[in-house]
């Protein structure tokens, strides 16, 4: 894959290696509060691997996609935040 | 399981090892947790660790620890839209004293981790300590779900999103001021071409950052790496928000520009990642003792900024916190007391000497990202103005510039930005 053209968040999540849990590590604390979210979707446009989406009046959560670094709990207090269990979530073999 | 040890460490980054390291050399029986599947697995940073601090766990450590390539030259490269103005230090003395390598942190990390375990401590992977285990009012272990761990101290190096030291309440969530989040690529590109791109002999390497790009106070950075270039972007958390414009398009603009695509080209993806950085300094600095914990590296957020330094601050404070472990098994004192030792240890080392130093300069650039967008632009302007020809004379040419500069920003501007310059640095 050449990086001379621009490539999407999912070209480049492909070539990370996660073990995925079976349950989030992410969660919305209040989901009631994005319906009127004060952060014009602060979680969405700030996470580098697309985790967060806008679907049917309400905000999605890919945590398989997460690679943990805590950017939408710094941009919005309503986002739940957790270490994935033991051995699971990203495992980089670069960093 | 429920054991007790004199020192259960979260985290199994440059922090923890350092203090388990210590502590077990020292005779005091050491457990280590790491989430990840090894140590390294949740790492990423530019980057770079320094010879000088790792020396101190393993003398010429780069004849055995998988190094990439050690640091012959630092560049800054300040950026305009299809130009940029680099400026350069290359030296051989770094050929003759390394000064810095270039490491990928799953790979170093594991390494590092081992000298831990050589000393004594016992490294547990796959295992995440979930909270802290309190008893009047003192911390004495923590639980994970195999179970609870005891420990006479428990160090937490769990890293810039430290959720211990949080529930210890030693720190607060980072505002988004003091954070960055850095998003980077792991591209492949064959030695030799690595080598031609960047003038470099075999085992070389270069360390660069890169402002002006993008709208706020955001900052390239790029490393060479043994047959991989590590390319990122730190992006100020407030700015990024602000700008309203997602992290990973500003990174491909990045990628793009005229004077970074030649450097890339027909490189291979080979890993994406993100992580954040306590940028705020001193000030942002947590609390980093209580009865029976001590904070260590980013999880205390001890990260230099300016002279991209963290790893080095991380072995320090891990370090020193282990002797302020030894020191207190020996009176058998754990009490916040008796640990607070730590931070006395802290404020008279280069670690929160150097942040102090700094303390202000987040907030001066913060409120000056100037120095981020416009400065870099007019230096190209300049310079291109300066190297132009035409049938004006050098006269006008220089009248030009000169007009050019000051209606950009004020002689008064200028020299204010000057003087706070100096102050800030002396």
């Amino acid at each position: 894959m050449s990086t001379q053209r621009t490539l999407s968040i999912t070209d480049k999540l492909y070539r990370n290696r996660y073990k995925v849990d079976e349950e989030s590590h992410l969660w919305i604390k209040d989901p009631k509060m994005c319906l009127k979210c004060p952060f014009d979707f602060a979680c969405i446009r700030v996470c580098p691997t697309d985790v967060y989406k806008w679907e049917e009046n309400k905000i999605t959560i890919t945590y398989d996609a997460c690679v943990e670094c805590g950017a939408c709990r710094i941009a919005c207090y309503d986002v739940g935040w957790t270490n994935p269990k033991g051995g699971y979530g990203i495992s980089y073999k670069y960093g | 399981m429920t054991e007790k040890f004199d020192s259960v460490v979260v985290g199994a980054g440059p922090a923890g090892i350092a203090a388990a390291y210590t502590m077990a050399k020292a005779g005091l029986s050491v457990l280590v947790l790491e989430k990840g599947e090894k140590p390294g697995a949740k790492n990423m940073f530019g980057g770079i660790i320094f010879s000088h601090h790792t020396e101190k766990f393993a003398p010429e450590f780069w004849k055995t620890a998988p190094i990439e390539r050690h640091v012959v030259e630092y560049q800054y490269w300040f950026l305009s839209k299809q130009s940029h103005v680099l400026l350069s230090h290359r030296n051989q003395k770094f050929n003759g004293r390394y000064n810095a390598f270039t490491v990928h942190r799953a790979k170093f990390d594991p390494w590092f981790a081992r000298l831990a375990e050589d000393a004594g401590a016992t490294i547990i992977n796959r295992t995440t300590a979930d909270d802290v285990l309190k008893e009047n009012g003192k911390i004495v272990g923590v639980t994970t779900e195999r179970g609870n761990v005891l420990a006479d101290v428990v160090v937490a190096a769990d890293g810039v999103n430290s959720m211990l030291a949080k529930q210890a309440g030693l720190r607060e969530e980072i505002p988004e001021t003091a954070a960055v989040l850095a998003v980077k690529e792991v591209i492949a590109l064959p030695k030799q071409k690595i080598e031609d791109r960047f003038n470099l002999a075999p085992e070389e390497g270069i360390a660069a950052l890169l402002v002006g790009f993008g709208p706020g106070m955001h900052a390239g950075f790029m490393y060479t790496n043994r047959d991989t270039l590590s390319l990122g972007v730190g992006f100020g958390m407030r700015d990024l928000d602000q700008s309203k414009q997602r992290p990973n398009d500003l990174f491909e603009q990045f990628k793009a520009h005229p004077s970074i695509a030649p450097l890339i080209k027909d490189g291979e993806l080979k890993e994406y990642s993100a992580h954040l950085i306590p940028e705020g300094g001193y000030n942002y600095v947590s609390n980093v003792s209580a009865a029976g914990m001590l904070v260590a590296g980013d999880a205390a957020m001890l990260v230099n900024a300016i002279n991209w330094e963290g790893t080095n601050l991380a072995m320090t404070s891990g370090r020193l916190a282990a002797e302020t472990v030894i020191e207190a098994k020996k009176k058998h004192d754990f009490s916040e007391r008796s640990l607070h030792t730590y931070r006395q240890l802290l404020e008279n080392s280069f670690v929160l000497q150097d942040l102090k130093k700094y303390r202000d300069v987040p907030k001066f650039f913060e409120e000056n990202p100037h120095f981020f967008t416009e400065y870099p632009e007019t230096l190209n302007e300049l310079f291109y103005m300066w190297h132009v020809v035409d049938d004006e004379t050098k006269a006008t040419h220089i009248k030009k510039m000169k007009d050019y500069a000051f209606k950009r920003r004020s002689k008064l501007g200028a020299l204010k930005d000057a003087y706070h310059l100096w102050r800030l640095f002396s």
